[in-house]
């Protein structure tokens, strides 16, 4: 595995008496796609901006290749950003623009020329260097801050929200150019999203964040299938979180069947939350269900029917590529394997973090 | 149908326009370029050329340029300490720089003219310090002085209103890509500010140059700017062919001044670099 | 913290140069003695003075009349006009906005001047051709303080009533005239202040008969200063205090601010 490219240690910061980063430990690889996934106000943009050095951590450290940055301001940091509303210079043109960094550094004219037709060209903007930036769409403006910061070479690239502004279209389109973007640079990238596709879609490793603490870090596929509380299952997706009673390894009874499952050392009847994905459960026959219930919506969605079932008192969201019309009485399986046993919560820090969904 | 119908509503307004802007600029064109006997003359205007009537005019140029550029020395670095005062007073501070502004005008007048006059309130704290006296009142310093005083906020104003509207993260994106305070402020604070700041200039420069209360009281009738030459020529010497010419001329002035100003505004927008 | 402590002396002295002169009048209006430098004792007598002068009461009221009065058409004028030019066409809307420009950017001598040749061509100079030249440059004043408000609400809202049934009375009195009124109050505002302050203007148009405040202190001085002024100074400062701290800090700024 790569080295570690930036080491957040112990990062505490407030504003105004309210604690928003609570001893935050993180680092991140050389040349790997990070997000930094969370609702708003889970600390996630000031964690981003503990590292471009737009604000100071209260207490801790930030190392970036070996050495402590903490005290630096963001002028003496190698690392770039793309800011949530573009922020480009309105008085200046679209070269002007990209050209300002590498001004500042004093470089020859015709490397900074050279530069700024390598980054148009690399964001699909040929030509577009005298336009002024009125004339730009908010998806261009968006190629263009992307383009302004890395023509200086930074080893990291920021990006806070950048595709917040844009349409879905322009930004499922966004997300790819991102992808192949940062292949071609072969940089580290430190990406903000409240965007859980966005951030299944793009990354390789994902930091689910709330109220200031780290919920779970792994990659999308870790963080999809297995979440560690009912926190990430739920801002991940949709999901069917149902409050179960662990009997004994590999069984849980919920809603008063017996399910079997597959995780094993939560004990003997602990109370716990269970998470089923909506895709994972089975609509069968009513005689073939480990329980039984009826059709109360369904609504077409292209790809598959969303369905829900009311049964034993719990309205189940179900994702199918069958349709059961409303009112029908259907029985619902779900394979071991798709069970997923999570603890309850036990500090209220943590219950907060529940309560705020 | 309905927005031309919505369109005749600025009529009113179109006709009191016609009649009280138009109109009379038609008159002063007329008693410009005629004698008293009504012939058509070019007098009136070429006579801005009679030595004492340069006289002024350059002066007026002259205590107007110095003016200007005294408030804007004095409000640029204001309005960045006003806005960089992120508290929950500023609005109230920027209240309180704004506040003189109400004052009637004439009153400014008089209060400077308290301070200054030779048994006034400056040169008694100077002799009770055992400092010589200022001799300004019915000079061009006086002038000057009280010019800056009256226009002074129409200075800060648009400057700190075009710094506040600066955007946080434009200054954040450029410390990012490596700009330090320096360059932040030439390359990045100065041409956003630019339109704030040639509004101002226009905004004192015209009423500087074309003032003449304040020379009158101030200037004890030893300062004589064209506004002056003109008053005299319609109040005293009831000569309104000669005053409705040099008028004219002081018009073209004010045209020419702001026109320059406008490109200028243009200009600093773009090239920067 | 040198940077700091620069910036309070820095704003500290234009402070100073701001107050230093009004402070002076403020301290004179109070002070029983005839010389300006000496302090004489405590007196209100300058405000009994100034009460009973007739000449200054009466420029007193014809100021606030013509102030009032002209800020009242101005503003219904000036709110039609914004309205009709708000449906015109951009390149219209331009040509319109320069126009309300000329009268607030031509200097103040030249208006007056302009403005007196018509005027004694057809009759006296006197209280009317004065209120007429302040209509006049009070008109783009409330213009350029609707306008913007109506550009923020968008022409949907109006036609949104219509569309739910409102007559275009109904749909303007509902729901257009509320959006802009923040701007045609402001509008008359900045209208009564900037006749109030008027010197020019008034001068080359009221004759000989009237005085307002500002050409009435203009000949006072002329001839030298009656004490009385330093208190009519100390009366409009405070006045203009309260008035401009409400209009900042009242009620309808708060709303306002709430509304953005």
């Amino acid at each position: 595995m790569s080295k570690r490219l930036i080491d957040l240690q112990h990062i505490t910061k407030s504003f105004d008496g309210q604690t928003v980063l609570d001893d935050l430990n993180l680092y991140i690889r050389e040349n790997e796609f990070l997000t930094l996934l969370g609702p708003s106000g889970c600390g996630k943009t000031t964690t981003l901006r503990i590292i471009g050095g737009f604000e100071t951590p209260d207490q801790g450290h930030v190392i970036f290749d070996g050495k402590d940055i903490t005290a630096l301001s963001p002028n003496q940091r190698q690392l770039n950003t793309v800011f949530q509303k573009y922020a480009l210079f309105p008085h200046m043109s679209i070269a002007e623009n990209i050209a300002f960094g590498l001004k500042i550094k004093k470089k020859p004219k015709s490397y900074i020329d050279d530069k700024i037709k390598y980054a148009l060209k690399l964001v699909n903007l040929d030509g577009f260097e005298k336009r002024r930036m009125e004339s730009l769409s908010g998806g261009q403006q968006q190629r263009i801050a992307i383009a302004r910061a890395i023509v200086n070479e930074p080893k990291v690239l920021l990006l806070d929200e950048p595709l917040g502004a844009l349409d879905l279209k322009l930004r499922q389109d966004m997300q790819y150019e991102l992808i192949r973007l940062k292949n071609e640079l072969g940089i580290t990238f430190i990406y903000v999203t409240h965007d859980q596709e966005e951030a299944l879609t793009m990354s390789d490793t994902i930091v689910v964040m709330n109220q200031g603490y780290i919920q779970q870090i792994g990659t999308p596929e870790d963080i999809y299938n297995e979440p560690t509380n009912a926190f990430v299952a739920d801002f991940i997706g949709e999901s069917n979180i149902i409050d179960g009673i662990m009997l004994k390894d590999r069984l849980v009874k919920v809603l008063d069947v017996n399910f079997p499952c597959v995780d094993e050392g939560f004990g003997v009847q602990t109370p716990v939350d269970v998470v089923i994905r909506p895709e994972d459960v089975e609509l069968v026959a009513p005689e073939q269900g480990m329980l039984e219930g009826d059709v109360t919506s369904l609504i077409f969605k292209g790809v598959h029917w969303e369905i829900e079932v009311m049964a034993n008192g719990y309205e189940w969201l179900v994702q199918t590529t069958q349709m059961h019309p409303v009112g029908s009485h259907v029985g619902i399986k779900v394979d071991p394997f798709n069970i997923q046993i999570m603890n309850k919560p036990e500090s209220s820090d943590e219950k907060a973090v529940e309560s705020d969904e | 149908m309905n927005n031309l119908k919505r369109q005749l509503l600025a009529g009113p307004y179109l006709l009191w326009m016609a009649g009280f802007v138009l109109l009379p600029v038609i008159v002063i064109l007329y008693y410009a370029f005629t004698t008293t006997s009504g012939h058509f003359t070019l007098l009136n205007v070429s006579s801005i050329f009679a030595s004492i009537h340069v006289k002024s005019l350059i002066l007026s140029l002259k205590l107007a340029l110095i003016c200007t550029g005294i408030c804007l020395i004095l409000s640029y670095p204001l309005a960045m300490i006003l806005n960089n005062m992120k508290t929950n007073s500023q609005s109230f501070i920027v209240f309180i720089f704004i506040l003189p502004m109400w004052m009637n005008f004439m009153l400014r007048i008089l209060a400077w003219k308290l301070l200054l006059s030779n048994n006034g309130v400056i040169n008694t704290f100077l002799a009770a310090l055992g400092l010589p006296g200022l001799d300004v009142l019915n000079t061009p310093s006086a002038v000057v002085f009280c010019m800056v005083y009256d226009f002074l906020p129409f200075m800060i104003l648009p400057i700190y209103n075009a710094m506040a509207r600066i955007q946080e993260d434009i200054i954040e994106a450029a410390k990012d890509l490596g700009a330090g305070n320096i360059t932040i402020f030439f390359r990045i604070i100065v041409p956003l500010t630019m339109p704030g700041v040639v509004s101002g200039i226009t905004m004192v420069f015209v009423p500087a140059l074309t003032s003449f209360a304040i020379s009158d009281l101030l200037g004890g009738g030893k300062v004589l700017l064209i506004g002056n030459v003109i008053e005299q020529a319609f109040m005293q010497e009831y000569n309104w062919n000669l005053g409705s010419g040099l008028s004219l001329v002081l018009m073209i002035f004010v045209i020419a001044s702001m026109a320059l100003m406008s490109s200028k505004g243009e200009e600093g927008g773009a090239g920067v670099w | 913290m040198v940077k700091k402590s620069f910036q309070r002396i820095y704003l500290f002295f234009i402070f100073l140069f701001l107050y230093l002169p009004i402070l002076v009048l403020i301290i004179l209006s109070f002070n029983n003695s005839k010389t300006r430098v000496q302090w004489g004792g405590f007196t209100l007598k300058w405000y009994q003075g100034l009460f009973s002068s007739s000449s200054i009461m009466t420029a007193f009221g014809t100021t606030l009349f013509i102030s009032l009065a002209s800020a009242l058409i101005a503003t219904f004028l000036g709110t039609l006009a914004a309205l009709g030019i708000d449906a015109m066409k951009k390149r219209n809307q331009a040509i319109m906005i320069g126009a309300a420009n000329i009268p607030l950017l031509n200097a103040d001598i030249v208006t007056g001047i302009s403005m007196m040749l018509l005027f004694v061509r057809f009759t006296r100079l006197g209280m009317s051709t004065v209120l007429l030249a302040h209509i006049t440059f009070n008109i783009p004043y409330v213009i350029l303080n609707v306008l913007p408000k109506l550009k923020q609400s968008s022409r949907t809202t109006y036609e949104a009533a219509l569309d739910l049934g409102a007559t275009p009375w109904q749909a303007f009195f509902k729901i257009l005239w509320p959006q802009i009124r923040p701007g045609v109050f402001s509008g008359f505002l900045m209208a009564m202040t900037m006749s109030l302050d008027d010197f020019s203007v008034t001068y080359f148009t009221k004759g000989a008969g009237i005085n307002t405040l500002s050409t009435m202190i203009y000949t006072e001085m002329r001839k030298g200063i009656r004490p009385e002024m330093y208190a009519l100074s100390t009366i409009l400062f405070l006045l203009a205090f309260v008035l401009l701290l409400f209009m900042n800090f009242g009620p309808s700024a708060r709303k306002e601010k709430n509304e953005l």
